[in-house]
């Protein structure tokens, strides 16, 4: 495949992203920071959410397993869920977190639970879709692909 | 990766280079950003840099009072260094809050006059209120895009004192008693406008109902 079919192929891809909610326009904030001095920045911050967010994944999955739920717990967890997925524009596990929080509000383990399945979900497809996305990129590297301005 | 992100982002304008030196020995705009999140840290910290300040990310408000030398035994790690002249901080942080660090900087004889930026993703009235009411500068909305930052450097870097502490004089009006969606920045957005456009800016104007 060529250099411009590729590229056509990962604006096309990054559009279907941003239309089915996986990305937003702070996706794109991070992408205009990116430059010669930190060409890694996106990749780097996105590495960064996984490793958060499965950590957190964890743990809530730890709270909402105990016989009594700490809802506070589980609150702060989600809370920082939706702030670093908001961070780098991950709107639709952004979305599911703003739901998990009212549920837990209500303290409906069941419903909690049921949002922590949905989040996981979300975040696997989140990882896929990104990891095929950078790996377009680096296709278009190696193919010598010059950057576009 | 190299230059992966470039196949599809657009080039920051060239004179964005605010904070930096200006070659007539202007000193670097030094800013101490606090956040307990790891992913948010990274994120402020870039942006800053972007915009050629110098940065220094802490992770808790009581890193930033020893960095500032108002804790611990450590006490002159900050005050050795390029002095802060802005700290953006997160509101929502385990410990000590970003309202809770507010206070003790303001409440410092020596670090007051540093004006402190609160960012939050919450946009709670109350919230808003009691920050500007204990000398917050101005409360910025999460996620912080380029733009806020750009403008917020911009204003402090003319050092326009006297608008600045008209705005913290400022309080929401208290019969907005109900959440509304807050702008990324009180002020109004026109960045030439003179101290008297910019008191009166009538803020009433910014309550929507829900």
């Amino acid at each position: 495949m060529d250099v411009a079919q590729l590229k056509r192929q990962l604006i096309a891809f990054t559009e279907l992203l941003y239309r089915e909610g996986f990305l937003d326009e702070q996706f794109n904030q991070l992408q205009q920071l990116q430059d010669e001095n930190n060409p890694n920045f996106v990749a780097e911050v996105v590495t960064l959410f996984f490793e958060d967010a499965e950590r957190i994944l964890n743990e809530l999955a730890n709270n909402l397993d105990q016989q009594s739920v700490d809802f506070k717990k589980v609150d702060a967890h989600v809370h920082q869920l939706k702030g670093s997925s908001s961070s780098i524009g991950a709107q639709r596990i952004q979305r599911v977190c703003i739901i998990f929080r009212t549920v837990c509000n209500e303290k409906n383990v069941e419903g909690c639970l049921k949002c922590l399945q949905q989040l996981k979900h979300e975040y696997a497809l989140m990882k896929s879709k990104l990891e095929t996305l950078f790996n377009l990129e680096q296709q278009i590297l190696a193919a010598g692909g010059p950057p576009s301005i | 990766m190299a230059a992966a992100g470039a196949v599809l982002r657009q080039k920051l304008p060239g004179n964005m280079d605010i904070c930096g030196r200006s070659g007539k020995g202007s000193p670097e705009f030094h800013v101490l950003a606090v956040d307990d999140s790891l992913v948010d840290r990274k994120v402020i910290e870039k942006l800053l840099r972007s915009l050629s300040c110098k940065v220094t990310v802490v992770e808790s408000g009581s890193r930033a009072l020893q960095f500032l030398g108002l804790e611990g035994e450590d006490s002159s790690v900050g005050f050795d260094a390029l002095p802060v002249n802005l700290i953006m901080t997160d509101y929502s942080m385990p410990g000590m809050t970003g309202y809770e660090l507010l206070k003790k900087i303001k409440g410092s004889s020596a670090f007051r006059e540093i004006p402190v930026v609160i960012m939050s993703s919450e946009r709670i009235l109350a919230r808003i209120n009691r920050c500007l009411e204990e000398g917050a500068e101005e409360f910025l909305s999460k996620p912080v895009k380029l733009s806020d930052v750009e403008r917020l450097t911009r204003y402090l870097l003319r050092g326009e004192a006297d608008q600045v502490s008209e705005f913290r004089k400022r309080k929401l009006p208290k019969t907005c008693d109900f959440e509304f969606s807050f702008p990324s920045s009180p002020l109004s957005n026109d960045s030439d406008s003179s101290s008297s456009s910019r008191s009166s800016s009538p803020l009433p104007k910014r309550c929507k109902s829900v």
